[in-house]
């Protein structure tokens, strides 16, 4: 990636500092010219991606590492500004194909995270890491998908 | 490292055997143990009807909705309504998100939750 990120976060892999990254993420995005309502989406996603990371990734080890980046997206006529978030683990790989949130359909506990992030973001990709672990680069634009914009803050 | 308690949640008897559950604070992967806990001890108790009232609840991720999708389950084996209430806009927008702000019983504050008829 060439160019730097003007916010970089490493934590280890323990859900007690996921409160922290989420008022981190909220203020960052406001800051990037997000509303309320979607600087709160926005966090939410975050929460949900790495808490993946932690619950799926790392077994919930709390000894594992866990990088978020946070890139500005420059000006577009028709989007907005916009936020690049890329978060990245040393866990278990796993194919991004078989990244897929659970049908809404069925009622039960859990699965509801991917479904969340993908509802939230207007860009998710899933990669993995050429050494070790999985990449996930979120995109949003201040004028993104109508539908995302809709959802309460 | 000593850690503080992740969620307060506050429980009230109320009339008819009711019994409202309220937690405090913000409900994500770490929070949720403590709240399926106290859920629990909510329909241990044997209320009538379980009201969780979210009113003082600033963030909820999926792992608090899961934990309120086992408490609804918890309801229908056990015989005991369940009814959500005071949920702020932000934490109504992850239900809808999910599509499940149709599942639940919600109302505006706990005295709706009681007038509500049991179903």
């Amino acid at each position: 990636m060439d160019e730097k990120p003007h916010l970089r976060i490493e934590l280890i892999s323990h859900s007690r500092y996921l409160s922290c990254v989420r008022e981190c993420m909220a203020q960052t995005a406001r800051q990037f010219g997000f509303a309320e309502a979607q600087s709160s989406q926005i966090a939410l996603a975050v929460d949900e991606a790495i808490a993946n990371v932690i619950k799926h990734g790392y077994a919930d080890r709390t000894d594992g590492l866990i990088w978020v980046s946070i890139y500005p997206l420059g000006d577009d006529e028709i989007r907005g500004t916009g936020i690049k978030i890329v978060i990245e683990d040393e866990a278990r790989q796993v194919e991004p194909s078989c990244i897929k949130g659970r049908d809404l359909a069925d009622i039960r506990p859990g699965g509801l995270g991917v479904h969340i992030i993908r509802e939230i973001m207007d860009e998710v990709c899933y990669e993995k890491r050429a050494t070790s672990g999985m990449r996930l680069t979120l995109c949003k634009w201040t004028k993104g998908r109508a539908g995302s914009a809709a959802i309460s803050a | 490292m000593p850690e503080r308690a992740p969620i307060i949640v506050k429980f009230a008897s109320l009339e008819g055997g009711a019994l409202a559950l309220a937690p405090e604070g913000e409900i994500g992967y770490h929070e949720a143990p403590a709240f399926r806990v106290a859920i629990k001890d909510g329909y241990d108790r044997r209320p009538s009807r379980l009201i969780v009232d979210l009113a003082k609840v600033g963030y909820m991720g999926t792992p608090g909705v899961a934990t309120l999708v086992e408490a609804l389950q918890l309801s229908k084996k056990n015989g005991i309504p369940l009814v959500l209430c005071g949920m702020t806009d932000r934490v109504r927008g992850v239900f809808e998100i999910a599509q499940l702000h149709k599942v639940f019983r919600m109302t505006p504050d706990v005295a709706a939750a009681l007038l509500l008829k049991a179903s």
